[in-house]
């Protein structure tokens, strides 16, 4: 994959596979070029160079609502709610692509497109219960705090049934309980839901506890990929990390 | 109903099924919709958990633990262990594992039912204290995938398994039921005991019955009320007024989403019977009081002319008196429409026609609140061991100070020391395995020792002072009641909890703590900034505003002869709050006084020996179990007190 923005080069030759129901982390210093690789797996970039393979087919050119038609979900790292609906209306834009019927059979809220409606209620409402976020059912996104903020971030990636999940920075700006709620529902959302998740997250012990495997991003390039304890030994990362005496 | 004498909790549910077999039992809220079960549907999940329970050798007399927050299906266990003749246990579901294992030893736990995953691992950490516990039966699976013990089970495949077996002995449970007796022990409830070791109090079918029987007739309840169940399972109330009630009277229990959500489920429902201890209320109160202060000045306006009058007229009104002129009545009614009624619909108390509050005393002017604007609210008086009836307020004849005449059924006597003592249906069998302590607390007569000092007022209400030890003397020998200064402290919104010393002292001190929604709030009005409970407590402006509330409490005191010499002479605000995973106040939130004096020790003597300034280190569990420190620099503040011979002057 090579993804460049003008002269800015933001990945240059990245090649890595994430396998079915593992969780991969995406680490790397500032500005390594982590988000916009899921941007690339998303659609959002259009590389110059490379191509994704889902599930066995690969394409270089994908559109972001052909990628979460395909089954791929993604959080945003600021969090790309609609602040003034209720977190169930959230939860329920992200049905968006599942909802069949037209316009006007759902403004008119006829049999088929009231059946429709309940079925996408009930799914919601199994992942209202699932992150434990029915006191605030209906209250606007925005008047929530932070931490429950990301968590119906998450909520509506959910809601869309994902095969491949893609957390960009879930933990950020959380104390350490709300880390441990977050890394408790990644880790269910993978056991029970059955989804493939690549996060992208700078909390080293976060990593390390969750990711079956990690790879390294350093200036747009690939310095390491591996399982979490080959990656914090290698040579490569620490000094991208650290620094090194030029 | 005939055979009051036969009667056993898993009898009324066979009469209820067949009485009114589609009337609606109990509902919960899952997945956003209240799901129903009639009596009907009911009986039919006990049977297959009874039956579930006999399949895994649940005998006649075998405890079943039952921990959790409020679920049908919990309730439904209940009965089921009940049906088989055995005893049901329930315990606080907030309780750490440590706690839990000595109800699980004490009462020979063997089978459990457990909510969800919390509880189970809490109980598969007392496993090797507490080999006897082979079978935990969970509700919730999430979570539950990967456990390898032997001793879990779903509930569902408990179910499942029960189903089976009814199908092999069709007869097996109504055999099993036809065996109990009256005089059965129905369950066992643990005493959060401020000393000591929690008791379990074992009452049989016949007092409990018996006692639900006087309280349904007392207010008339059939079996269109309804009821919100959110007091926790394992005590008395819960199980009295809840699940004893309904299954005499017929009505229906409506358990909450969560513990979270319980203020939208209310209103969502609106119940006819609600009963909270004082707290409840008042954080209530303090949330409409809040949101009245952001209300636009119209609302504010509104809100605070009609809670004048309400506060003149409302409670003549609701209590049928005459003498209330006409303007006033038609004013009252134009409040019902524009305030009290919307106040009452948001806070879900449109339909109450009793509310009930005790456990502690409450204040004047938050019992005063609900009465003036139409909710029937009274006191009750009670505890555990005695199926918590002893005295309740008739509807027309609540007075403020008393807790009400003693129920229909119920002897109170006053002993010598000034101590109450009960004799009635309701009062309980024995401790289980305690027989020293029964035989302490029940005399030969049968009069049970409430460990309460009162007496009765001119018009035969009774009258709570103290917890008789606790009630003390002061250095020069005057009274000194510490439940009553500290109630009278924690009435003000800005005081949550307070603790007072002053047995065998020169002069009265207390520790209090500030109530952080409410102090908060006010803090932020006046744009005094704080970056959290220990930073609020220790700001100057906070400690002038609880001065504030200490010096009235001794201009209230010094009016009294006999309690003017407890006027409150130093104090400090403490940089924690008291909390019961500490074991600084019981899991009914009452203050565990002789805890709290060791362990603050230091602060105790600080306060006495004239120190202005004390620093403080404590060790404070958080929610999960793990320990941390909080250290504090705390400063001691003086009060100022009122002479008796001043205040006799001024009036």
């Amino acid at each position: 994959m090579s993804l460049a923005f003008g002269g800015v080069v933001a990945l240059q030759g990245v090649s890595f596979d994430v396998r079915e129901h593992e969780i991969r982390a995406i680490i790397g210093p500032n500005g390594a070029g982590k988000s916009s690789m899921l941007n690339v797996i998303n659609g959002v970039y259009h590389p110059q160079r490379g191509s994704v393979a889902f599930k066995g087919r690969r394409r270089r050119r994908i559109d972001p609502y052909e990628a979460a038609k395909l089954g791929i979900a993604r959080t945003f790292q600021n969090i790309a709610l609609f602040r003034g609906m209720s977190v169930l209306d959230n939860l329920m834009t992200g049905r968006n692509l599942k909802m069949k019927r037209n316009v006007l059979e759902q403004a008119l809220y006829l049999g088929p497109a009231r059946r429709e409606e309940l079925e996408h209620r009930k799914k919601v409402e199994a992942v209202i219960d699932f992150l434990e976020i029915q006191h605030v059912r209906r209250t606007p996104v925005g008047r929530l705090p932070y931490g429950l903020q990301k968590r119906v971030e998450l909520g509506r990636a959910l809601a869309a049934e994902p095969e491949l999940l893609l957390l960009d920075e879930p933990m950020a700006g959380m104390n350490l309980e709300e880390k441990q709620d977050m890394s408790r529902f990644i880790l269910d959302v993978n056991d029970q839901m059955g989804a493939t998740i690549v996060l992208i997250e700078h909390d080293m012990s976060v990593v390390m506890d969750l990711s079956d495997r990690v790879v390294v991003l350093d200036y747009g390039r690939k310095i390491a990929d591996g399982t979490p304890e080959e990656v914090r030994s290698n040579k490569a990362v620490i000094d991208a990390y650290l620094g090194v005496a030029h | 109903m005939q055979e009051t004498s036969r009667d056993t909790f898993p009898r009324l549910l066979l009469k209820q099924a067949e009485i009114r077999p589609h009337r609606p039992a109990i509902r919960e809220k899952d997945l956003g919709i209240w799901q129903t079960w009639t009596w009907a549907q009911a009986l039919e999940e006990v049977r297959s958990l009874a039956c579930g329970l006999a399949a895994q050798g649940f005998k006649r007399g075998d405890r079943l633990a039952v921990v959790g927050d409020n679920r049908p299906r919990l309730y439904w266990a209940m009965m089921a262990a009940q049906a088989l003749g055995g005893v049901p246990v329930p315990l606080y579901q907030d309780a750490v594992a440590a706690e839990l294992a000595f109800v699980l030893q004490d009462a020979d736990i063997g089978f459990a039912v457990a909510e969800d995953q919390e509880q189970v691992d809490k109980l598969l950490e007392n496993i090797p204290q507490c080999p006897k516990l082979q079978h935990i039966t969970f509700d919730d699976p999430r979570g539950m995938r990967h456990y390898p013990q032997s001793e879990l089970m779903s509930l569902d495949a408990l179910q499942a398994l029960g189903r089976d077996f009814a199908t092999r002995n069709p007869e097996f449970l109504a055999a099993e039921i036809e065996k109990g007796g009256a005089g059965d022990i129905a369950v066992i409830l643990y005493t959060s005991g401020t000393t000591g070791h929690p008791k379990g109090v074992a009452q049989t079918h016949a007092a409990l019955i018996e006692t639900a029987r006087v309280l349904v007739a007392f207010d008339g309840f059939t079996e269109k009320d309804e009821v919100l169940c959110y007091l926790p399972m394992a005590w008395v109330g819960d199980f009295l007024y809840s699940y004893a009630q309904s299954l005499v009277a017929g009505f229906c229990l409506n358990c909450p989403e969560s513990p979270e959500t319980v203020m939208t489920d209310l209103r969502e429902i609106g119940p006819t019977y609600y009963f909270g201890p004082p707290r409840v209320y008042e954080s209530i109160l303090t949330q409409v009081m809040i949101r009245i202060e952001d209300a636009g000045w119209l609302k504010r306006r509104m809100f605070h002319a009609f809670m004048g009058l309400a506060k003149r007229v409302g409670m003549d009104i609701l209590e049928g008196r005459a003498g209330v002129p006409l303007k006033d009545r038609l004013l009252y009614r134009l409040g019902e429409l524009l305030v009290y009624g919307p106040l009452k619909n948001v806070l879900g108390l449109s339909r109450i026609r009793v509310a009930y509050t005790g456990g502690e005393a409450i204040g004047p002017d938050l019992f005063d609140f609900y009465r003036s604007i139409g909710v029937n609210l009274k006191q009750l008086y009670g505890m555990t061991e005695t199926c918590v009836t002893v005295s309740m307020h008739a509807s027309g004849e609540v007075k403020l100070e008393t807790v009400g005449r003693p129920m229909p059924g119920v002897e109170v006597r006053i002993a010598e020391s000034g101590e109450v003592l009960v004799r009635s249906p309701g009062v309980m069998m024995e401790y289980h395995k305690r027989p020293d302590a029964t035989r302490e607390a029940i005399d030969a007569e049968g009069f049970f020792h409430t460990g309460d000092a009162g007496f009765f007022d001119a018009e035969g209400h009774l009258k709570i002072i103290d917890r008789a030890k606790d009630v003390g003397r002061l250095a020069d020998g005057s009274l000194f009641a510490p439940k009553y200064l500290e109630n009278k402290l924690k009435f003000f919104p800005y005081i949550k909890e307070a603790v007072c010393f002053g047995h065998g002292r020169e002069e009265v001190c207390a520790f209090i703590n500030i109530d952080m929604a409410a102090v908060g709030n006010w803090a932020e009005r006046r744009n005094i900034p704080y970056s959290g409970y220990a930073d609020l407590a220790s700001q100057t402006a906070v400690c002038d505003l609880v001065r504030e509330c200490v010096e009235k409490v001794n201009r209230d005191l010094s009016a009294d002869a006999a309690l003017t010499g407890s006027q409150i002479r130093r104090f400090l605000i403490l940089h924690k709050e008291l909390d019961a995973d500490d074991g600084e106040l019981t899991r009914t939130r009452k203050v565990r006084r002789r805890h709290i004096a060791e362990k603050y020790a230091t602060l105790v003597d600080a306060l006495y020996s004239g120190k202005e300034s004390c620093f403080f280190e404590t060790q404070m569990r958080f929610e999960d179990g793990r320990i941390g420190t909080v250290s504090a620099d705390l400063r001691i503040l003086q009060a100022k007190t009122t002479s008796a011979t001043a205040q006799r002057k001024a009036a």
